[in-house]
């Protein structure tokens, strides 16, 4: 095995935080606090870092005039601007908060308006691309659900609420809770091989 | 302290402890007896075919890990897109075209640059720190950074292995317009249910948690998936019998 501290130090970790949270110990309990808060501030400095990645990157995409390199100078400008403005004034200023209402919310709110189009034409395009019968079964829920949802033009078709209500809770749930139930038997089964040291993502491989 | 809370934080370590249990145990007969065959994922099988195509097209292949938290149960997924990661870049790290990865969230991307320097490392490439890439950390600017990957750095595959939710939809579009192929698996319903409609070959459910089985990573990532299987018909059987007993009027 390479890399055999690292892996060592993860595993030993990964296994008090796991005990911590099993058996009521004080020990085992006051360890797994003082290692998840190591962690919290682990996290914040790693988004530092990244944020330091994502202005090198396109710094460089600037420098080296790779396509579309426009979008990455109004990038960095507003990551210095929105850098000092915040960092000087404080998040709740009124500059500050000007910022993220008036600019970062108008371009998310206008990337979800463009959601909404994208998944209305992948829903059309799924019986051309796959024209078998889950897909007719998920189009024609999914325009059930639609009509049930919103107003009909003021028309009252008898069962349909009914009708949505009843697919919201019975098939769907069903059908939610099954797949909830893989999902959670893959991330025990990851948790486990990273106890085990065969998943090594902090290193070691 | 609540006797029903300890009873039950109790019953969970058992269940962990049998997990694991059952994995050793699977991995080490394992090594005497010839390797099992998996059930067939046409995803994986078109990822392995994607991988050999961009190598010889001079392709680059994009990997997307999502903006799972390190410290939310999101991470697992987190890491199978970082076990993946590893696989894809010792096998292509030697291209003129080695990968790229983005991610939403500041671990997962300083994780994703560690592993591809490993990767190349191992193989004796060069690295350069831009490959691994923070692209945004909320969902619609991760989606609008991760866009401009798939369109402007000749990308011939996209995968999407990570904590996704609907603006999943957003970065599949970009793969279609650039026709590239998007291989994509998440934890999240409503991504799962997005992702159907939208990508070529979703991964639904535990299916993405099986990536390192399926390229091959070791004998514990198979182990872990009839680990999964058993303790799955274990679940259902428990369930078959509640209802009876709740029928009958026992519970």
């Amino acid at each position: 095995m390479k890399a055999p501290i690292s892996t060592a130090v993860a595993m030993a970790i990964g296994l008090i935080v796991l005990l911590g949270y099993f058996l009521q110990l004080d020990l085992l309990i006051s360890l797994r606090i003082v290692l998840l808060e190591w962690a919290v501030m682990l996290v914040a400095v790693a988004l530092l870092v990244g944020v330091a990645n994502l202005f090198y990157v396109h710094w460089r995409k600037v420098a080296t005039s790779q396509p579309n390199n426009l979008y990455s100078l109004v990038l960095i400008v507003m990551l210095i601007a929105t850098l000092a403005i915040v960092g000087w004034f404080g998040p709740t200023h009124p500059y500050s908060l000007w910022l993220f209402n008036n600019i970062q919310l108008p371009i998310e709110t206008s990337l979800m308006a463009l959601l909404v189009v994208v998944l209305a034409y992948a829903g059309v395009r799924l019986l051309g691309r796959k024209s078998n019968l889950l897909s007719i079964v998920f189009v024609v829920t999914l325009v059930l659900i639609l009509l049930a949802s919103g107003p009909l033009f003021g028309l009252d078709v008898p069962g349909l609420n009914e009708l949505r209500g009843w697919i919201a809770q019975v098939p769907a749930v069903a059908g939610m809770r099954g797949i909830l139930l893989g999902v959670a038997l893959g991330i025990i089964a990851t948790g486990v091989r990273v106890l085990l040291g065969a998943d090594r993502p902090y290193g070691g491989n | 302290m609540n006797t029903g809370l300890i009873t039950l934080e109790i019953l969970g370590m058992i269940f962990i402890l049998a997990f694991a249990g059952l994995m050793l145990v699977v991995a080490l007969l394992g090594r005497k007896r010839p390797a099992r065959r998996l059930r067939e994922i046409p995803a994986f099988a078109k990822l392995n075919r994607a991988v050999g195509l961009a190598v010889e097209a001079g392709n680059r292949l994009h990997m997307s890990l999502g903006r799972g938290q390190l410290l939310s149960q999101q991470s697992a997924v987190g890491f199978v897109g970082l076990s993946i990661l590893d696989r894809i870049a010792r096998w292509t790290s030697f291209s003129d075209q080695p990968p790229i990865a983005t991610s939403g969230e500041g671990t997962l991307s300083t994780l994703s640059q560690d592993t591809l320097q490993k990767a190349a490392r191992s193989v004796g490439a060069d690295y350069d720190p831009s490959r691994g890439r923070l692209a945004g950390i909320t969902p619609f600017s991760y989606a609008a950074g991760v866009m401009p990957v798939i369109h402007d750095e000749g990308v011939g595959a996209n995968m999407l292995i990570g904590s996704f939710g609907s603006e999943v939809a957003l970065i599949n579009e970009a793969g279609e317009r650039a026709g590239s192929l998007t291989l994509a698996g998440t934890d999240d319903l409503s991504g799962q249910a997005v992702l159907f409609a939208t990508t070529q070959e979703p991964l639904i459910g535990e299916e993405t948690y099986a990536g390192g089985a399926y390229l091959g990573a070791s004998g514990l990532h198979d182990a872990s998936l009839v680990a999964q299987d058993v303790f799955r018909w274990v679940i259902i059987g428990l369930i078959l019998i509640s209802v009876v007993l709740k029928l009958a009027g026992v519970l």
